[in-house]
């Protein structure tokens, strides 16, 4: 017994964390949005999500049986996927179409790369922006909040991105944008919904706070300087589209965004600007997906820039300056 | 230049959180009976190993010198036991390379050789030798020997003791500073008079309250500690404070080059155990003969801190301290961060152990390796500002090139990546291989440049040659 013994090299202790805690964090985190889809869009929100999350799941466990590799769907992060899949689609867009945008998040934008980690764009996020251009109808049709019950006038409504876009439209109060009663993506429209489970991530230590801070910082500044100059409405720009979700599950996301924290301070700040510009000046109402599957792209570089001075390496660049002059 | 204590660390990058599990730091140290035999390597040390200076047959006595070694970087070895030598054995060391090992068997005497003498210091050479002469390496751990590092090639002015003790289990040095903290004192201030020291700063990390008071307290009513010279340091408890690089930038603010020597920033790093050590030898002119090792871990019965005779098997260790407990599953060398695990118990306490675990199946947990998520956790923590993910990525890939953009030479091998990698990534393991190819490549080109230089040489002197 004595001399069969462990042998590898330090360190011999480890801590607890894993990867598929991390991720059970995030699912836990997308909980309070999730409930709050199915409150306002009922039952159809409910299959969405089954739909999506089964798409995902099953698309990795098929892709990595056929890929000969070793089976990853315990890690979790299909369903992670599958969720924010779903809170980026119209609650009663056909299943069908979901289920395509499983196949595309998972086998193309994430296992074609090589896997969990190794991708370099967003899979829900490139899903949605492939769907959006496949059926551009189907993507944009909204049910109104408590459609389901039968209570409401119309089946269908517009986001308050849409009514700033269009200008016709009543805008819904601060309070309903707030909880969510407002016609969008399924997952997006409750800031509260979002900001518990944020909060939770956050404290979790899942996610850096630099990330949301900065990236609805800049939202919000920009919007602040279109609402002096044309009456935009920043707290319009905050609540409603998918800023709060972008910045707080899909601006954060670990293997497409940078790592250290100056580059996700500069990622964040990215996101913020394009997704105004695009929200000001583009033709389309919404632009977190664009902003931040562009930054996704743009992530190789910012690390590279902002890669911390190795320990020992600034003195020398100092001293080597002091004595050129 | 300013040579104040400073009051609090200056700003440390990273470090981790690690568990610190100090069961023994309440406990006294225990003096283990002098074993039957001992067997001890003819390198516990830095630099090249010792030729043993005895035969088989031999009588020996205790603290009588039986390994020495012309070289610069090397430590004489002192017999710690008295009886007769039975034989000289080549023994497999934890880095794979074989040294002499001279085993004693004891006549239970325990008589100490006439040799041993107070040494006469008159001056910093004297001081020099005589540390030399008693076989002291940095028994923190490193093992490098303590006579090179007394005497740095440029002046300094601070004395870093380094009381961190940032390993999880280990309790020798917190042990050493509430059990000895006069010869502690002591010690240090030798140093600093031989040395010209202008400045003493001793580094503990906050978990140890106890031993910071007590030091406060010694060093308050101590004659010697002119206008406060010598101050007490309360280092963050997270690890790795006792890293050299590390603490001296916690006690100077400043950081060490990867090219450089603590020397070339004024100090001198120094294990508070060692400082003691020195004390000790000023005095009776003991060499090393004995050490005090922290004894943890769940497979062994009454974890303690023993004193015992180096060379001392750690079967006799385990046997004092009430034997195995449950299966054992893994015996570590050091504390459990930095530590070297070792296929056998088959092994012996040498200088510069400072613990030896013994884990069972409780603390020798695996977990499964998965992929990298890019979580950047290794980021946050690496006290040298690395990046470990990258290093092993580019390590897999055998692209150098990269390694070296990433100074991957820098890395201190402290595993606090390793430790808190969610997907388990071997981090610390494939920059140490990065690092082995970078040296071997570096060692390549040199040997290309001085065949290129030969054969240019050679090439002149028959051009030369002809032109005469």
């Amino acid at each position: 017994m004595k001399d069969k013994l462990i042998v590898s090299s330090s360190p011999h202790l480890r801590n607890n964390s894993t990867t598929q805690k991390i991720m059970l964090d995030v699912i836990i985190a997308m909980i309070p949005a999730a409930i709050a889809s199915i409150v306002f869009f009922g039952y159809w929100a409910a299959i969405t999500l089954a739909v999506a999350i089964a798409s995902c799941v099953l698309s990795e466990f098929v892709c990595r049986l056929v890929m000969k590799r070793e089976q990853t769907v315990g890690d979790l992060s299909a369903i992670v996927t599958g969720m924010l899949l779903a809170f980026n689609l119209p609650p009663t867009i056909n299943p069908l179409i979901t289920a395509f945008g499983g196949v595309v998040a998972i086998v193309v934008a994430k296992q074609m790369f090589g896997g969990l980690g190794q991708n370099f764009v967003n899979p829900a996020l490139t899903a949605r922006i492939v769907l959006l251009v496949s059926f551009p109808v189907h993507m944009t049709t909204w049910a109104t909040p408590f459609f389901y019950t039968g209570s409401v006038d119309a089946m269908t409504t517009a986001t308050p991105l849409g009514i700033l876009s269009e200008g016709t439209g009543t805008m819904p109060s601060y309070l309903d944008m707030f909880l969510g009663n407002i016609g969008g993506s399924m997952g997006e429209t409750s800031a509260l919904a979002i900001l518990i489970g944020g909060i939770y991530l956050i404290a979790r230590r899942v996610i850096n706070p630099i990330v949301p801070f900065a990236y609805i910082g800049t939202a919000a500044a920009i919007s602040g300087i279109a609402c002096a100059v044309t009456g935009r409405d920043v707290l319009v720009d905050i609540l409603s589209g998918g800023l709060m979700l972008g910045a707080f599950f899909m601006a954060t996301d670990y293997a497409t965004t940078p790592i250290n924290w100056r580059g996700k301070l500069v990622f964040a700040i990215g996101c913020g600007i394009i997704t105004m510009l695009i929200r000001l000046f583009a033709s389309l109402p919404e632009g977190v997906s664009y902003s931040i599957v562009i930054m996704n792209i743009l992530t190789p570089h910012i690390e590279s820039l902002t890669r911390s001075k190795t320990f020992g390496f600034i003195k020398a660049r100092k001293e080597r300056k002091r004595s050129e002059v | 230049m300013n040579l104040s204590i400073p009051l609090n660390p200056f700003r440390t990058f990273g470090g981790a959180k690690v568990p610190h599990r100090k069961h023994t730091g309440s406990s006294p140290s225990e003096v283990i009976p002098a074993p039957e035999k001992v067997r001890i390597p003819m390198q516990m040390h830095i630099g090249a190993p010792c030729k043993p200076l005895v035969k088989v047959g031999d009588q020996v006595l205790v603290g009588q010198k039986i390994g020495d070694s012309d070289a610069f970087i090397s430590a004489p070895i002192h017999a710690t036991i008295s009886g007769k030598v039975t034989a000289i054995e080549k023994i497999v060391m934890t880095d794979g390379k074989s040294v002499d090992a001279v085993v004693i068997t004891s006549d239970g005497e325990n008589a100490v050789s006439p040799e041993i003498q107070p040494p006469e210091i008159h001056s910093r050479e004297d001081f020099v030798k005589a540390i030399r002469e008693s076989g002291l390496v940095g028994l923190g751990g490193g093992g490098f020997p303590t006579h090179v590092k007394v005497n740095p090639p440029t002046p300094v002015d601070t004395l870093l003791i380094n009381a961190a003790e940032c390993e999880p289990y280990i309790t020798a040095d917190h042990r050493e500073m509430l059990e000895n903290s006069d010869r502690v004192i002591d010690g240090m201030f030798a140093v600093a008079k031989y040395l010209d020291i202008k400045r003493i700063i001793i580094g503990i990390e906050s978990n140890k309250p106890d031993a910071i008071k007590l030091m406060k307290e010694k060093l308050a009513s101590d004659s010697r500690n002119k206008n406060g010279m010598a101050g007490v340091l309360t280092l963050r408890a997270v690890y790795p404070q006792g890293a050299e690089k590390v603490l001296i930038q916690a006690a100077t603010g400043k950081q060490l080059s990867p090219s450089k020597l603590p020397a070339d920033l004024g100090c001198i790093v120094m294990n508070v155990t060692t400082a003691g050590f020195i004390s000790d030898y000023l005095k009776t002119g003991m060499p090393l003969i004995t050490k005090r090792v922290t004894i943890d871990g769940s497979a062994v019965t009454t974890p303690k801190n023993v004193i015992v005779p180096i060379g001392t098997s750690l079967e006799d260790v385990v046997a004092f301290c009430g034997g195995y407990k449950g299966e054992l599953r893994e015996v570590l060398l050091g504390g459990p961060m930095m530590g070297i695990a070792i296929p056998s118990d088959d092994f012996q306490i040498m200088k510069q152990s400072n613990g030896v675990l013994f884990f069972g199946p409780k603390e020798a947990i695996r977990k499964r390796t998965t992929a990298c998520i890019h979580c950047g956790s290794c980021v946050t923590v690496c006290p040298m500002h690395l990046e470990p993910y990258a290093l092993e990525q580019n390590f897999e890939k055998r692209i150098t090139e990269r390694l070296r953009k990433l100074s991957v030479m820098t890395c201190i091998e402290c595993g606090s990546c390793s430790y808190v990698c969610p997907a388990n990534r071997p981090l610390v393991h494939s920059i140490r291989l990065g690092k082995s190819l970078i040296r071997k490549e570096d060692a390549a080109e040199k040997e290309r440049q001085e065949a290129l230089k030969a054969k240019t040489e050679a090439a002149i002197d028959a051009v030369e040659a002809e032109t005469k």
